[in-house]
């Protein structure tokens, strides 16, 4: 039976869907990210993939373009998955938000804000959510080390405070 | 000495939407609200007007870390997410590997995995309720359902040495084979929960007190819910049956007879009814479970991941390699993506991982519910009193290690 979803959707897609194929289950689309909109709001009213999982990103730093954005949809009622990629250069690190279709975007944009950067074009709303205001850089970013500590409070020295 | 401490958050809000508003600030460390969480709230009187939730308190870098690891070495990583139900994340993350390596694992192991996730949902459960009861002042509640709780902790300490954070789960298998006797015991702790519950029932349902907190408190319809994220028991409670093990089987649910509950109208009532009901059919399917356990190896035999007999590697060197190689590089995980998602006690518990073949994943990326769920809980607080949010965040369960990661 997802076979049979999978297939309507990448038909409905067309020249949108500029790779595609089924991997563990989960149908997987790279799109351009400009088509983003309009293939969601397809998955949303045409397919009934009404509940937005997840958004995150990946690093690729060797690459250009640098990130891949990456959403997973789910149907409750077809029970299928769809993954959706878009891939932005690290200039300019933009998508269009999902918030206008689902609430829940909202919390899941800041936090892939937060982490890699990636600014979502209609969220009005990008506040730290993991982080705290005034951190600076995108922790989950390849080029941020390890081990770098941006400590909100001092840390205490050996010595007595003044 | 005066230390000016810069304010870690930015509220949506500052000024009240009205005259007689006053701005609140609720936690982040607060004795009523389990978790650390900070929530801004706008109140008209005790009417709650809006209120602006911010989570990451608890934020420790997991998916960062993960990504210096061999995959064998996040297993008591992902312990740490859902720390009431430890186990189910160990298998959701082993489950996730597997896939992406194309293993399938035992028998045995498959229904040992099942069973130990229904008992560790039944301990997140218990937790869950015992821990919202006793906000609302029901301490003999809240003890009856501790006290089976701490049963279970010790019966899975015998099995893996530890009562909290097991770091039980393998890929390709499990740490260890089930002690002797362990089962039997199994047996006892369902029939005493049983009565626990049972009194727990007896003592809730029909109160006065808890009804009033409770019915027609922190409403949310299933569109609604469907739309902010929601997964598990809060959605169940909408009246939707929806549940990933029903909906899209995987371990040994397809084999398993069991039910779905599902509440009236998604109230805080209906949240701890769904949980109480979760709770027994959970019970109903390890006593199947224990029935239809089968005999045989625990692990997969595949040297890319299960890790020799201890003797050989200190008698044949090509096992003794075997396990250097395991230790050292991690397990080899072929290039590949794989979204896989288990029912955790909260929700849909989803693993993204990406490889690039060797050792140590290029990402690892989780779905936790209660994250999802904090970014809409605003929907059941605003509108409500202001007591109202100690038990419809209770309902709630988040759970600070998954949602802040």
């Amino acid at each position: 039976m997802s076979e049979a979803v999978f297939e309507q959707v990448l038909e409905h897609l067309g020249g949108a869907a500029l790779d595609a194929s089924v991997t563990h289950g989960t149908l997987a689309v790279l799109l351009e990210p400009s088509g983003l909109l309009e293939a969601v709001r397809a998955l949303k009213d045409t397919f009934g993939f009404d509940m937005f999982l997840d958004v995150t990103a990946v690093d690729w730093p060797e690459r250009q373009p640098r990130f891949d954005v990456v959403w997973h949809f789910y149907s409750t009622h077809r029970r299928v998955r769809v993954r959706l990629k878009a891939r932005v250069p690290e200039a300019d690190a933009t998508v269009d938000s999902l918030t206008g279709l689902y609430g829940s975007a909202r919390y899941m944009e800041r936090e892939c804000h937060d982490m890699y950067g990636i600014a979502f074009r209609g969220n009005d709303d990008l506040r730290p959510i993991l982080l705290y205001e005034g951190f600076v850089g995108h922790p989950l970013r390849k080029d941020y080390p390890k081990q770098k500590e941006q400590p909100l409070v001092p840390y205490r020295t050996s010595e007595a405070p003044k | 000495m005066t230390l000016q401490l810069p304010n870690p958050i930015r509220p949506a809000f500052d000024k009240g939407s009205s005259d007689s508003a006053v701005i609140v600030n609720i936690g982040p460390s607060h004795p009523a609200t389990h978790g650390t969480i900070q929530i801004v709230a706008e109140l008209d009187g005790e009417r709650v007007v809006r209120t602006d939730v911010h989570c990451g308190y608890l934020h420790r870098g997991f998916e960062k870390e993960c990504e210096s690891h061999t995959w064998h070495n996040l297993i008591p990583y992902v312990d740490r997410l859902n720390y009431c139900s430890a186990l189910i994340n160990d298998f959701a993350y082993c489950e996730a590997v597997e896939k992406l390596m194309g293993i399938e694992i035992t028998p045995r192991c498959r229904h040992l995995r099942t069973l130990l996730s229904e008992y560790s949902r039944i301990a997140d459960h218990l937790t869950c309720i015992a821990a919202a009861l006793m906000e609302l002042g029901a301490m003999t509640a809240f003890l009856y359902l501790v006290t089976i709780r701490d049963y279970i902790y010790e019966h899975l300490a015998d099995l893996t040495g530890a009562r909290v954070t097991y770091s039980y789960g393998r890929i390709g298998g499990l740490a260890r084979d089930l002690p002797e006797g362990w089962l039997k015991r199994l047996g006892e702790i369902l029939d005493e929960m049983d009565t626990f519950t049972g009194r727990v029932h007896g003592l809730v349902d029909r109160n006065r007190i808890f009804i009033d907190r409770t019915r027609d408190i922190g409403v949310i319809s299933t569109s609604e819910a469907i739309n902010w994220g929601f997964t598990g028991p809060i959605l169940r409670s909408t009246g939707a049956a929806r549940d990933l093990r029903k909906d899209t089987p995987y371990l040994s649910y397809a084999e398993l007879d069991f039910e779905v509950p599902v509440g009236i109208k998604g109230d805080n009532y209906d949240r701890y009814y769904v949980r109480m009901r979760e709770i027994d059919e959970s019970a109903h399917m390890i006593r199947q479970l224990m029935e239809m356990l089968p005999a045989g190896p625990l692990c997969v035999d595949d040297r890319r991941c299960t890790f020799p007999e201890k003797t050989l590697v200190y008698t044949e060197i090509e096992s003794l390699i075997n396990h250097f190689k395991l230790v050292m590089d991690g397990p080899q995980v072929p290039p590949g993506e794989v979204y896989s998602a288990q029912e955790g006690a909260n929700g849909e518990l989803g693993f993204y991982l990406v490889s690039v073949g060797g050792g140590t994943p290029w990402k690892v990326h989780c779905r936790s519910p209660s994250f999802v769920h904090v970014g809409g809980v605003h929907r059941m607080l605003d509108g409500y009193q202001l007591a109202d949010i100690v038990p419809t965040f209770g309902s709630i369960n988040m759970i600070g290690g998954e949602c802040d990661r």
